[in-house]
């Protein structure tokens, strides 16, 4: 017989965890909080206490304009919680501050990886294989048409059409907290050393990272040049900008995106870009097929994505699942 | 193939037509012989290979993947060749890629028997974005909006050649296209088609916009609402071509039996009347033609109760002679003696409406009730004949003014009882010359104006030519003429056309006229009255 795992619970407002009344990326305001990460889909505001890494703490402190309750963690560091519950954060590798959350009581191990990803990020922490008895895993990228080419790869296609077209921008859309600065950060490994001009909405953040030690080189703001500066440049702006108003300044941009989704023609072409790069912050088929193989959990919990194609590969692996069915877990950062 | 990939992949996402014909224009520039002429009749759809289908692929993946797992992602990517491309557990950079060439040599050399060994062979020498290219060009099922003329349109950029003569040296032409390559590229002479059936461009007229017209230059002639056709013999061998060059002989075989002297003759296909109710032997109104189109095999029945014929305006060659030098009037002068020599039944000769001055021939034309007569047109007495539209020479009347050519653009669903069915529709007019990178600019909706049985035929086009969807809206290919019937046309600020409608209703469809033939915006201009 199974166990059965009755004090950790999928409610659809987020994970209840009983004996210690706290919750795990609670859709609503409660009295105790943990948080995986700075996503708003994860991290909501007006917790009574927040329990998550400095830098998970600093970015919602940055959203939500307020700290109160904030309580850091560690990576590595254990949490004692009320009900002989205990919590321990390890890197998830998702986006700067990114945390799996280890839950123990009564002799079990619970992960929950919150969102993750398994290749290296120069602005992150990379994932580290936590093992436990169940496994609570996101799934966005869960269908085995989600492979990832090398982020290198699309770099370099980014800057070989900037360097084709020196009279126009490569206008990119990006996440404005994580897909940004890994980008920017990428960008600079592969040597690319010019100004990245930015949209308003990013620059916050990339201040944040500078702030963590995250080197993001030399960033300018679109609405302090002239146009014709931006000539043969890189233009980072938030998914919701490349089409509007705002993008009508920049010299005939290139409009190009960087999420997971680009890898499928149809989602690049309804989101009218030009230049899909298919760079994502979430593990694709074959890291979640490959995480959940090598942490070789008793059961398997899945959080939000495309749950049924995970479920039917733990059927052909004859590996114990569950679709738990969390509601407001948006992708805001695919 | 990476060359080849590429430039699919940035045809996919590049939605302004002149952005396309630049893209299509350098590959074909910079690429060698003979993959861009595979590519060529890849992108326009020219390849086939039988043994290659998409339930080929299909297998091929199932034999794979889990067939739960393949269903999935088949219903999430919305394409078969896409998903098995990504899902093909190649590598994330191809060391050794085919060329086109070589590629196609291997797709054609498949058989059924070994395809589901040698197409794997093929597939793990690419990368996700060849593998794609691959199959699309194995399948032929392309859908990226590059029609034929737009594929001639930056062929004719690249080598800096004209158009009309891409169209006549294209016809009869196979891929790889070695000779039309070495005329265009290779400044070699153009491939010889005087032995062959082949199309020739149709001389075209602008829209009449002045006032007048002086009848001592000019001849007018009735336009007749049929379709237009020109009608090809030389050894042995008859060919029926419609506007844009496509061979319907097969729809109607009563016209090619019956054409046996060498000859290229442009005329308007018309079928025989009696059963509208009109005198016997008149030409019927369109309505009754539609029922002959786009049929692949022709009942006796159909025959006999839509018999069609051939109301001649022109020749171009005859018997070995090109005509197309010589003026209107000596071409004329050549029909008419010519006349004699065909088939009564088959061939008739478009009359010259006898009008002494302008004033007369509009009196005329005003009279003219019968179903058949669409407009006048006017011919310069000494104009050769020539391909395309050129300012001057021909023009055309219409009888109804308010009748205009639009581009189907996009579709949506009806609502209540029409709601499984694409029954609203957006369409545009140029913003400039198409063949020079004019842009398709909506200029209005409608929704009624046809039959349920055209009802039926658009629904199924726009399922068939869907290059997008955004929820209930699906975007077409553009490939679709619609005669758009109107009230008036006013400015309007709201639109980006800068034209507002009034209750537009879709007259017919003109699946037989090409899409850049469609009017100009220019032409909704001319005719605002506020
Ligand atoms: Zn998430
Ligand atoms: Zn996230």
């Amino acid at each position: 017989m199974a166990r059965d795992f009755a004090w950790i619970r999928p409610e659809p407002e987020g994970i209840h965890i009983a004996p210690a009344d706290c919750w795990i990326d609670p859709s609503i305001p409660v009295a105790h909080a943990l948080v995986t990460h700075g996503h708003s889909d994860h991290a909501r505001g007006g917790h009574g206490v927040t329990v998550a890494t400095p830098e998970t703490l600093a970015i919602m402190e940055l959203r939500y304009a307020t700290s109160e309750g904030a309580r850091p963690v560690l990576y590595g560091e254990t949490l004692r919680l009320p009900g002989d519950v205990s919590a321990t954060f390890f890197p998830a590798g998702h986006v700067l501050g990114s945390a799996q959350i280890l839950l123990e009581h009564a002799g079990e191990r619970v992960v929950v990886t919150g969102d993750f990803k398994r290749r290296p990020d120069p602005t992150c922490a990379p994932f580290e294989v936590v093992p436990c008895d169940v496994l609570v895993t996101e799934a966005t990228f869960a269908l085995p048409v989600f492979r990832h080419p090398p982020v290198e790869h699309e770099i370099a296609k980014l800057l070989s059409t900037l360097a084709a077209n020196p009279e126009r921008c490569v206008l990119v859309g990006a996440y404005a907290l994580g897909k940004a600065q890994r980008l920017i950060a990428e960008l600079r490994r592969a040597g690319h050393a010019a100004p990245i001009y930015l949209h308003g909405a990013m620059e916050a953040m990339c201040r944040l990272y500078a702030r963590f030690g995250i080197d993001l080189g030399d960033l300018r703001l679109v609405s302090d040049v002239k146009t014709p500066e931006l000539a043969g440049q890189i233009v980072i702006a938030p998914p919701s900008a490349l089409n509007d108003r705002w993008s009508r300044r920049l010299p005939d941009p290139i409009t190009a995106m960087a999420s997971g989704w680009m890898r499928v023609r149809q989602r690049a072409r309804q989101r009218m870009v030009e230049l899909p790069l298919v760079i994502s912050d979430h593990a694709d088929w074959d890291e979640l097929t490959r995480t959940i193989t090598e942490v070789n959990p008793a059961e398997t919990w899945i959080t939000h994505g495309r749950e049924d194609a995970m479920m039917r590969w733990c059927e052909l692996n004859q590996r114990r699942a569950r679709a738990l069915a969390l509601v407001g877990y948006e992708d805001e950062d695919d | 193939m990476r060359r080849f990939a590429a430039l699919l992949d940035a045809l996919v996402y590049t939605r302004s037509r002149n952005a396309k014909l630049k893209l299509l224009a350098d590959y074909l520039r910079e690429t060698p012989d003979p993959d861009r002429g595979w590519a060529l009749a890849a992108l326009t759809d020219g390849l086939d290979f039988p043994a290659v289908k998409s339930a080929t692929i299909r297998n091929l993946m199932t034999e794979r993947v889990d067939p739960v797992l393949w269903a999935l992602s088949r219903d999430y990517v919305g394409d078969t060749a896409e998903t098995a491309s990504l899902l093909w557990p190649g590598p994330d950079i191809a060391e050794d890629p085919p060329t086109v060439s070589e590629a196609v040599d291997t797709l054609s050399r498949m058989t059924r028997a070994n395809v589901m060994m040698e197409l794997p062979r093929l597939l793990d020498r690419l990368d996700a974005e060849e593998r794609y290219a691959l199959l699309k060009l194995a399948t032929g099922a392309m859908r990226i909006g590059i029609s034929a003329r737009l594929a001639k349109t930056a062929f004719a950029l690249a080598f800096d050649v004209s158009v009309e003569d891409v169209e006549e040296h294209w016809h009869g032409q196979s891929a790889p296209y070695a000779a039309l390559f070495g005329w265009a590229a290779h400044g070699a002479a153009p491939p010889s088609a005087e032995h062959l059936p082949l199309f020739r461009p149709f001389m075209l007229a602008h829209p009449l916009e002045a006032a007048e017209i002086d009848l001592a230059g000019y001849a007018a002639e009735w336009k007749w609402d049929g379709i237009r056709v020109q009608v090809v013999h030389v050894n042995g061998e008859t060919r029926v071509y419609s506007r844009s060059g496509d061979d319907i002989s097969g729809s109607f075989p009563e016209i090619a039996e019956a054409l046996h002297i060498d000859a290229v003759l442009d005329g308007e296909l018309l079928v025989r009347g009696a059963h509208q109710g009109r005198e016997e032997g008149g030409a019927a109104s369109f309505n009754a033609l539609q029922q002959r189109l786009g049929r692949k095999t022709v009942s006796k029945k159909m025959l006999a109760d839509y018999p069609a014929f051939v109301r001649l305006y022109d020749v171009l060659i005859l018997e070995g002679e090109d005509l197309r030098p010589l003026p209107w009037s000596d071409r004329r002068a050549r029909l008419e003696e010519l006349i004699a020599r065909l088939d009564p039944e088959r061939f008739d000769l478009s009359a010259v409406i006898p009008a002494a001055d302008f004033a007369e021939l509009a009196a005329i034309r005003e009279r003219a009730r019968e179903d058949a007569i669409e407009g006048v047109m006017l011919k310069r007495r000494d104009s050769p004949y020539v391909a395309g539209r050129k300012t001057g020479l021909w023009y055309k009347w219409k009888r109804d003014p308010l009748l205009i050519d639009c581009v189907l653009m996009y579709a949506q669903r009806g609502s209540g009882k029409r709601s499984s069915f694409y029954s609203d529709y957006t369409f545009g007019c140029w913003d400039g010359d198409p063949d020079s990178g004019a842009e398709l600019l909506p200029v209005g909706k409608a929704y009624f104006g046809f039959t349920d049985e055209e009802l039926k035929w658009l629904d199924r086009y726009v399922r068939n030519h869907t290059v997008n969807r955004f929820g209930p809206v699906r975007e077409t290919d553009k490939s679709l003429v619609l005669e758009v019937a109107f009230d008036s046309v006013h400015a309007s600020k709201r639109h980006k056309s800068g034209l507002a409608m009034r209750f537009p209703r879709i007259h017919r469809i003109r699946a037989d006229k090409p899409a850049h033939e469609a009017d100009r915006i220019a032409t909704l201009q001319a005719m605002i009255r506020d």
